[in-house]
Formats: C-alpha cells, structure tokens, sequence
C-alpha cells in the first residue's frame, strides 16, 4: 500500500583516523521511511547521526567512507551510483536542510536567486515559474512578506525566518525525500516554536517524506512518527514515536528520557535555607555597554540598562535570556572584565571596583568566572594538573608541597581520576573539560562562582551530570552562584531564583517557586511555553496557548 | 631490533611521519648543515691551496668539481664556504625570529599605546627597501660578519613581528588567557607561559622561510660584492668571482649556484611538508 522512499540496509561508514587506522563510525544501520512519513536520528554528539543524514544524500565527509550496507531513495541505490548520477539526485530528489542556515547562504546574492537556483540548474522550471513557486512555498512556510522576502540579502532577515527560507529552498524540487539536520539547534527557544511550527505545517500540507536529526528528544516528539535512536553508530531501539516516549525498552534510551526531564534539582529545604542568608551580591542600576561614553556616561553600544540583583550567601540566582540579552555581559561586569557605565555593584556589602585593576588579588579568588566554552579556556599546552595547581599557587591556598594532594581533591570533587592531572586538554571529552574548567574556579576557594552557560556546548546526558555536580557542591561548601542560561528548565532546575533580561533589560525577576504563577511578564510566559515538553501534542498545545497570550 | 638511543629515534620516527617531499627535504637540509659544521674537516684540500692544474679545469678525479678562476678546488671551497652561508644566514633568521615574536609578544600582552608605537615603527621598517637598506649599512659600517648579521635580521624582523603579532592576538583573546587576566597574573606569566608555547609551532615554520629568504639576500649581496669578503668567499661570493668562467662553459659558476638552490629547496620542502601536516592536525581538532 505504502511507498518506500528510503530504504537503508546494513550501513557501515569507515572513518580514518590521525594515525592512519580506519575506525567505524557507522555500525550496520537499517532503517526505512515511507512515503509521507517523518523518520528522526536521535543520538548525541558522534552517534553517527550526521554522517548517516549525509549519506543520504550520497555523501561522505573526507576521510570517511561507505564500506557496506545499501541505501536507496525512491529505488534509486545511491552506494554504487557514480557521480553524475549523484549530480542529478542532490538537491532534486534528496534535499538537505542544514544546522547554520547563515552561514549556508551565500551573502553577496539575495535569497529569492539562491533558493530558486537548484531548480533551475536541474532544469526544472524557467526562472518566473520558479519564483512564483517559490512564494508559495515561502508562504505556506509564514514568512512575512513572501512577495518581496526574496528581494532581501541574507544578513537583512532574522536567523529563523533564514532557517525556514533554507527550507524553502530544499522543497523547491519537490524532492522525494527532505533531510533535516539539526535545523533548530542553533536558535532561540522562542524563534524555535515559529520554526518547528512552520515546517510542521508544510510537513502536512505538503506530505513531505522527510529524516529529522536532532539531539532532542522533545523537539523531534512533535516532529518525527518514528525514530531511531543511535549511540556511537550503533542503533539502539527503532519504534513509532508514542511507543518510544510511552514506554522506552533501551536503557540508552530511557537514560536519554531522564536527562531531558526537566528534574528540580533543589530540595524546600534548600530553598529554605537560604531564603533570609545575608547577600553575598548586590547589583543596582547597573548600565554598561561597549564603545565611546556620550556626555551623560552612556556608551554608544548599550548592552545592559538599568538591571538590579541580589545574591544571596548558599543560593543560586538564575540569569535567563536569549541571544543578545546582554546575559553574558552580566557576567563580564561582575567578573570586572568590562567596567560599568554607571550602577553600584557592591560584594559582601564592600563596593566592588569596576575593572580589575581596582580589585586586588583576594577579590579576583572570591569571584571566579566559569565560562561557556570548554574548548578554549583551557590553555591546550598546560597539562591538567599545572591548570588547577596554577590558581592554588598564586592564591596560596596550600602549602607548596600539598599541591598534588589539592589537585587530586579537587579532581577527586568533580568526579575525575586523580590520573587524568598528567593529560593535557586535547586528550579530554567535553564533558570533563567542563569539569575541569569548573574544578579550576573551585581550586581558588570563591565565594561566588559565574556560571555562564557552562552546560550549553554538552550533549543533554553530560550536561544533568554537570547540574547535579553544581548543586552537589552548593550544598558541601554553601557557594553561591549566578547561573546564566538561556535554558529555562535548567534554570528552573538548580535555581533559587530567577531574573529574566531581554535586550538588556530586566524584565521580570521571582521565586523558582513563582515561576508558574500568573501574573508574569508576557516575556517570561512566552520563554516558558516555548521550551519544548517531552510529549505528543505539545507543538499544537503551545502554539494556542502563545496565540491566546499574544490577543 | 637494536633499539637506538633517544635522539637518533626521535629523528627517525619524524621522518618516517613525513611525506616524501618532506624526506626528501630532511635528508638535504641536514646534509647541508653537516657540510656548515664538519666542511673544512671533510674538504681534500686547503681552501687557499692553488693547484697544478688550469684555471676553470674541468671535473677530475683529483677535482670533484673542477677548479676555479685562480686553479683553486671548487669542491674545497663549496664546502668551506657552506660554513658562511648557512652560518651567517641561520644567525640573522634566529635573531629575526627571536626579535619578532618577543616585540610582537610585547606589544600584544601590553596592548593600547605600546602596541601602536612598535607597529608602526615595525611598518616603517617593512617599507624601507632592503637592498638600499643594505647598501647603506654596508657603506656606513663597512662589510664585517656582524654588520651583516645585523643587515639581514633587521631586513626581515618586520615580517616575522607581522606573523608573530597576528597569531598572539588572536590567542590574546582566547579565554584561557582571561581567565590568567582575571588571576592577577603578571604581564611576563600571561606572554610566556599562556601566549608563547601555543605560538612555538607556526614561529619555527616561519623562521625555516625566513631561513631561506635571508640566504638568498645574503647570497645576492656576495654577488654585488658586498657580502663576506675575500680571502673568506661564501657562495655568493663563489657565483661572483668565477662568472667569467661562463663564457669558457666552465662549472664553476654553476656549482655554487646549484648549493644555493638545493639548499633552499630543500629547506622549502621540508617546512611544507611540516605546514600542511600540521594544518591536518588543526582541521581535525576542531570538527
């Protein structure tokens, strides 16, 4: 009855590695996606869930190859076609939705010529057909303004509408199958509903058949009917969506359920105890910003305006925003890496200096920064025992002969081997540069700890790990942080309280506890019915609910 | 298997990691700095000794590589001029590098007005045109081995300060080194232990360039006349002083000429080898 339009049998992809062996990364993969069917590859990062995505569309990434198995989109086998062949099929009968849609874009030419390129180089359709086609597709995608959208240049729309014009684009062959490859990942929460709800619909009106790959489980609960879970290029369960999110047989999976729980970390107790403790923070009338100061002391390029909070000794103050909220610089002012243009921050009830020249050296150990990318704050040169023992020196915080013993309590504190103080960052998973990235700010024995997206680059496992290591260590020492995320569950989950920015400015501020109750900021409100829920529905459910706020 | 000692195994193994351009280039570069070391060692005979044989004579067994304008052994005298050479070149490009990347360094850690004054006085030097350069400093100070040492390191310092400069910037700005900033570390711990050892590796590609550029221009100079002067020759000297053998098809010209090009390609080889092996590296690190 139903159509076969991708069938995969017995994928295995080969990759080599730096010293020349050839490793899977692909271990015999089958799946199949009927006609009008949503198929997702979910999996973290290196499950094998972009290689197979590519593979799709008969591709491979240099140094990789298909080393058996068959693929077959609309009966055409791709694994022994030769290029020419492939030439046709790309982006005619197999299209490809990318992550970064700005960086997939060519800037210098406006986008109606990029998106109607492809179906006019396979020889289609002339131009004018191809663009009134094109209009369709851009409104049934709500795009405001389809007539003259495609007139603009790339840099002139916003990240999502680029996302959904990327779409646009993919469907202007009506391929037999579109594959989407972590096409939300990259947006905010609030730009993401308008995304997941446009291709949803395009999705139906258009029965697309169509491979989802993401790493979220909630996102592709709305998206997908079925799904593939995968781990390390293995397959791990494959099963209709309900059944998945019903009742999980794999423990992978389930374990993958656990971590996208929105859990609440903080016991009453916690809450409790920390609800009247002196403030160890105060931030009041805060203004900063980059560039030269006008005459008033404002400078050109305002990032934060008028922002007040509170941290108090043991608790955790949750900073929440999107991209350009100024979060981030939050973060910098109170570190003393940016000075402020006007506002008082003051530590312990002492001012606290606006640069680091006006703070001395017990200030720079009180304060430590912990920042978002692992990646780079490690220095790739110093081995991990020369990273923590840097900061016991200089703050003296042992004695010279006790700094190994430190080191490995310390390690020891973020849940690594003491033996992992001799490898050098290179060497280590993201996860545990996070840890050690954490476990340096600990080292200086601070009294406040900046947490500035600490868990945003990890995969969602690694990540609850991370959060559980915050709280655990909040409750052992009594620290006090302030967590910056633009996550609302894992705010909600380790936070005290919570202070929302939008462009710069604060725009609600409450109790974890009063987070659901009304009246809050229709900002806030619109952040927490935009996080996606690990259930069917919850697309159709969320989008009513934002239309009936927004009248 | 013997095992061999450390350093021999070392060697080894790095060129087994080589491609064969790259071997091909070890295995000249190092017989080149062999020749620099042990020359007047290995050389038949003295480097002054005038044969019994005639000027411009072809190659012999006695004379590898025939003889010269005065009747001198061409191969006595290729090997001991390697020793001006690769010595007088090696010293300006170690200076060059040296100099470079620690004002570079300086000025990156140091930054805001510092930064803006050794830039431009760094940009003044790179529009001077080095051959005037040259000639100047040649007719103020005379030609002495240090004066060109000197000559050729301040001809191409600017350069690597421009390498060395673009690389510490952009690992200024890498958190690590705002982390050590937000430590109260000192300007000399941030430059040396967080900015310098991640900047090692493209440097020591560059000096290997800068090497070879520095030959060239003090080899040129030797031909004008005014490099390494008589009774020492180097091989710029060497191209000089036998070209009117040319017209008699005598070797002598050519020989030099061609130490001078497989040196160089040589060295070339080897550092592109070592650049595009790295930059695999890099690629792979990051995705």
């Amino acid at each position: 009855m139903s159509r076969l339009v991708v069938d995969v049998s017995n994928l295995r992809v080969m990759a080599r590695t730096d010293d020349g062996d050839e490793v899977p990364i692909v271990k015999d993969v089958s799946f199949s996606v009927q006609a009008g069917e949503v198929l997702a590859l979910i999996g973290e990062s290196g499950s094998g869930k972009t290689t197979i995505a590519l593979a799709l569309l008969g591709y491979v990434r240099r140094g990789c190859r298909i080393a058996g198995g068959r693929i077959s989109v609309g009966g055409k086998e791709l694994v022994s076609a030769d290029p020419r062949e492939l030439l046709a099929l790309r982006g005619r009968r197999v299209a490809y939705v990318a992550q970064s849609a700005s960086a997939s874009f060519n800037p210098a030419r406006t986008i109606m010529d990029q998106v109607i390129e492809g179906a006019c180089v396979h020889g289609l359709t002339d131009r004018e057909a191809a663009r009134k086609k094109a209009m369709a597709l851009f409104r049934s995608l709500a795009l405001p303004m389809p007539e003259t959208i495609g007139m603009r240049y790339p840099h002139q729309v916003s990240g999502g509408q680029l996302q959904r014009l990327m779409a646009a684009m993919a469907l202007m062959t009506d391929p037999e199958v579109v594959v989407f490859d972590e096409p939300t990942t990259a947006l905010d929460v609030t730009t993401q509903i308008e995304v997941l709800r446009a291709f949803k619909q395009a999705i139906k009106e258009r029965q697309i058949s169509a491979v989802y790959v993401s790493h979220d489980l909630a996102v592709v609960a709305q998206m997908a009917d079925r799904v593939v879970v995968l781990r390390n290029g293995e397959m791990q369960e494959q099963d209709e969506i309900s059944r998945i999110i019903g009742q999980p047989e794999n423990p992978y999976t389930r374990c993958l359920m656990q971590a996208a729980e929105a859990r609440v970390r903080l016991t009453d107790a916690d809450a409790r105890q920390t609800m009247d403790s002196e403030p160890v923070l105060r931030v009041e009338g805060l203004t900063a910003g980059y560039g030269k100061p006008d005459a008033s002391g404002v400078p050109a390029l305002r990032i934060l305006d008028d922002v007040n909070l509170v941290v108090r000794k043991g608790a955790t103050m949750g900073v929440i925003g999107e991209s350009g909220s100024g979060k981030s610089t939050l973060a910098y002012v109170i570190a003393g890496l940016l000075a402020p243009a006007k506002g008082k921050i003051s530590f312990h009830g002492k001012p606290l200096g606006g640069t680091l020249q006006q703070r001395d050296k017990d200030l720079y150990r009180r304060i430590q920064l912990v920042f978002q990318n692992a990646d780079t704050v490690l220095n790739p040169s110093n081995t991990i025992g020369d990273i923590l023992a840097r900061p016991l020196r200089v703050f003296a915080r042992c004695q010279p002969r006790d700094v190994p013993r430190r080191v490995a309590e310390l390690l020891d504190m973020v849940k690594l081997p003491a033996a992992m103080a001799r490898r050098r960052p290179a060497e280590l998973s993201g996860g545990q540069k996070q840890r050690i990235n954490l476990a340096r700010a600990l080292a200086a024995d601070p009294e406040l700890i900046i947490c500035d997206e600490v868990t945003s680059a990890l995969d969602t496992v690694v990540g609850a790990a991370i959060l559980d290591l915050l709280v655990e260590l909040r409750r052992e020492l009594n620290m006090s942080y302030v967590f910056i995320s633009h996550d609302i569950s894992t705010v909600r989950s380790i936070c005290d309280e919570i202070t929302v920015l939008l462009q710069g400015r604060k725009v609600d501020a409450c109790l974890r506890s009063e987070l659901s109750v009304q009246p809050r900021a229709p900002y806030t409100n619109l952040l927490i019915d935009s996080v996606p829920e690990l259930r069917l529905g919850w697309l159709e459910e969320a989008c009513r609910r934002i239309d009936e706020r927004a009248r | 298997m013997k095992r061999l000692p450390y350093a021999p195994r070392a060697l080894w193994r790095f060129f087994l990691s080589l491609p064969l351009s790259g071997r091909i280039g070890l295995v000249i570069s190092l017989l080149w700095i062999f020749i620099a070391l042990f020359g007047s060692m290995l050389a038949p005979y003295g480097m002054e000794d005038v044969s019994n044989a005639s000027a411009f004579g072809p190659p012999s067994s006695a004379y590898w590589l025939g003889t010269d304008y005065l009747g001198r052994d061409l191969f006595t005298r290729i090997l001991v001029g390697a020793r001006y050479s690769i010595g007088l070149a090696l010293a300006a490009a170690l200076l060059a590098s040296i100099c470079g990347t620690l004002l570079a360094l300086l000025a990156t850690v140091i930054g805001h007005w510092f930064d803006e004054i050794v830039s431009r006085l760094v940009d003044a030097l790179l529009i001077t045109p080095s051959k005037i350069f040259a000639l100047l400093m040649i007719a103020i100070y005379g030609s002495s081995l240090p004066v060109l040492i000197l000559t050729a390191a301040v001809t191409y310092m600017p350069g690597a300060y421009r390498i060395a400069h673009a690389q510490a910037v952009g690992l200024n700005a890498m958190e690590y080194v705002m982390v050590a900033r937000m430590r109260g570390e000192s300007i000399w711990h941030i430059a040396s232990r967080e900015i310098l050892p991640n900047m090692i590796h493209p440097m020591m590609a560059d000096f290997g360039l800068r090497f070879v550029y520095i030959i060239l221009m003090l080899s040129g100079l030797s031909f004008l006349g005014l490099g390494v002067q008589p009774p020492y020759a180097d091989w710029g000297s060497l191209v000089r002083e036998n070209l009117s053998g040319l017209f008699d098809g005598s070797p002598a010209v050519v020989m030099p000429a061609l130490a001078i090009a497989t040196l160089t390609i040589g060295t070339n080889l080897l550092i592109d080898s070592l650049t595009s092996r790295k930059r695999i590296k890099i690629k792979e690190g990051q995705s």
